[in-house]
């Protein structure tokens, strides 16, 4: 059993039999009152996102669910297409189930596929995804070492903060947890 | 050029908040307030019942310097104020650290009332246009700020009264989720004259024995201070710890003895005020940030 103590973004809970996942997380605690422990909590099943406040001495199952290593393919109409390079088995998961880690897909990648009850229910990224660069402004302000920082779109689409040394073409290390920038890569 | 970005990329944060660190102390020096520093180390803390402190081998860190700012009041310094690092167990959210930083002020012969007008003074000389937008809004610092008492609070923006809350144990709940968004739009927000149970070291209402003269400032829905005018009955202050002694333990919580040295000086406490403000949520309003990382060089998880 977890306690509100282990509540955190990406904690993995059974409510009402269905798995959840903890997709916000925020603690709060009211003049000298009791912690409140805030937390939007998706379906994994059916995707709905809905928010609930606990408070000390609440206690939460876990959540047991199966991983199993696949490769991502492609993408068709039907959704996104894995598969196991094992057996050979091919699944699709709809975009509304991979969520925003539809961003961080490259063909190719391994990941873990996360199965409830024998059926595939979303995915855990690697931690970190190296992608390429499509859109950045060049810097133009001359200084370029004070911790400045510019918007960079990367391929798949997704936006986030990076330092103006970083170009269009450049390859950057993204933490698939906070969504934030890490590293430039050197390839 | 590689470095620490994410650490680099908090220069402006951290200038801001250096200036209003420096801002802050000429406010009170200027107004004759003596700066103190008082140990944070300490044998033991006021009991708290949702304050849990960090043990430091048989000691404690503080989770406040109050009990040493008021015995320094009580030895006849009227006018105090400490900048410090308190610590309280299991706190961490967007806007809590574990270990943050406290701003805190007292003043001899003088009630909470007192207290607001200098909240108002100190963030005027802050932001000096009187003007500070957060997340788009826009909140009026020059007008008269709100005075709510919790009660109409609770009447205004609760599906129950206070007294309801209370009966049912979910003032907090109650507090943090449907009234705290409201306060301190468009102006701030003094919300004031808790109920006595949820006010451990404060004076009772003269004329409303059930409330005591305590007050927590919203600036933006978000929490800024917490003040009163101070409790200065010892037989009544050792009762209310005693209380207090025993819900923590009944929630199974490590026994902890009373500030004894405390409570002897408490009867040479004159009638006073004082307030704690969280000097990193200040900054997070007034730069614009939307979360404590942000205005920290080091949140814990980083370390």
């Amino acid at each position: 059993m977890y306690s509100c103590s282990d509540l955190k973004k990406g904690l993995k809970l059974l409510i009402d039999g269905e798995p959840h996942i903890i997709a916000g997380f925020d603690f709060a605690k009211p003049g000298k009152g009791q912690a409140i422990y805030k937390c939007k909590l998706r379906n994994m099943i059916t995707g709905s996102l809905f928010d609930r406040s606990y408070r000390s001495g609440d206690s939460f199952e876990p959540a047991q669910l199966e991983d199993v290593r696949m490769q991502y393919l492609y993408q068709d109409e039907a959704g996104y297409v894995f598969m196991d390079n094992k057996t050979f088995e091919q699944i699709y998961l709809s975009e509304a189930t991979l969520g925003d880690d539809k961003l961080f897909l490259r063909d190719n990648m391994e990941v873990e596929i996360l199965m409830f009850n024998g059926r595939a229910i979303g995915i855990t990224l690697p931690n970190f995804v190296n992608l390429r660069v499509e859109r950045s402004d060049p810097w133009v302000k001359g200084d370029t070492a004070a911790g400045n920082s510019k918007p960079a779109t990367v391929e798949g689409g997704y936006t986030l903060s990076v330092p103006p040394f970083v170009e269009e073409g450049d390859v950057i290390q993204i933490d698939t947890r906070s969504g934030e920038y890490v590293t430039r890569v050197k390839e | 050029m590689a470095g620490n970005w994410q650490l680099a990329k908090r220069r402006p944060a951290l200038e801001a908040r250096a200036r209003i660190v420096q801002t802050i102390r000429a406010f009170f020096i200027a107004q004759n307030f003596l700066e103190v520093e008082t140990p944070q180390r300490i044998p033991v803390n006021a009991p708290e019942l949702h304050i849990d402190a960090m043990r430091s081998g048989t000691w404690s860190l503080q989770t406040s310097p109050e009990l040493c700012m008021k015995r320094l009041l009580a030895a006849g310094y009227p006018r105090l104020f400490q900048i410090c690092r308190v610590w309280r167990e299991g706190e961490r959210g967007g806007r809590h650290l574990p270990e943050f930083t406290m701003l805190e002020w007292y003043r001899s012969d003088a009630d909470y009332l007192k207290l607001m007008d200098d909240c108002e003074a100190l963030v005027r000389a802050l932001v000096p246009s009187g003007v500070l937008a957060v997340r788009g809004a826009t909140i009026d610092l020059a007008a008269p700020w709100e005075r709510l008492t919790v009660a109409a609070a609770f009447a205004a923006y609760a599906p129950l009264s206070l007294a309801q809350a209370l009966a049912v144990d979910r003032f907090d709940e109650i507090l943090s989720n449907e009234v705290e968004p409201r306060l301190g739009q468009g102006r701030p927000t003094f919300l004031c004259d808790y109920p006595v149970q949820l006010a451990a070291l404060a004076r009772c209402k003269a004329n409303q024995p059930d409330f005591a003269e305590r007050f927590e400032l919203y600036i933006a829905g978000i929490e800024i201070a917490n003040a009163f005018s101070e409790l200065t009955d010892p037989i009544e202050q050792h009762r209310r710890f005693n209380t207090d002694e025993a819900a923590r333990r009944a929630l199974g919580k490590e026994p902890l003895p009373l500030p004894e040295k405390f409570l002897a000086e408490l009867s040479n406490l004159p009638p006073s005020a004082g307030i704690a403000l969280g000097l990193d949520r200040l900054v997070i309003l007034l730069t614009g940030a939307t979360t404590i990382d942000e205005v920290v060089a080091f949140p814990p998880e980083e370390l």
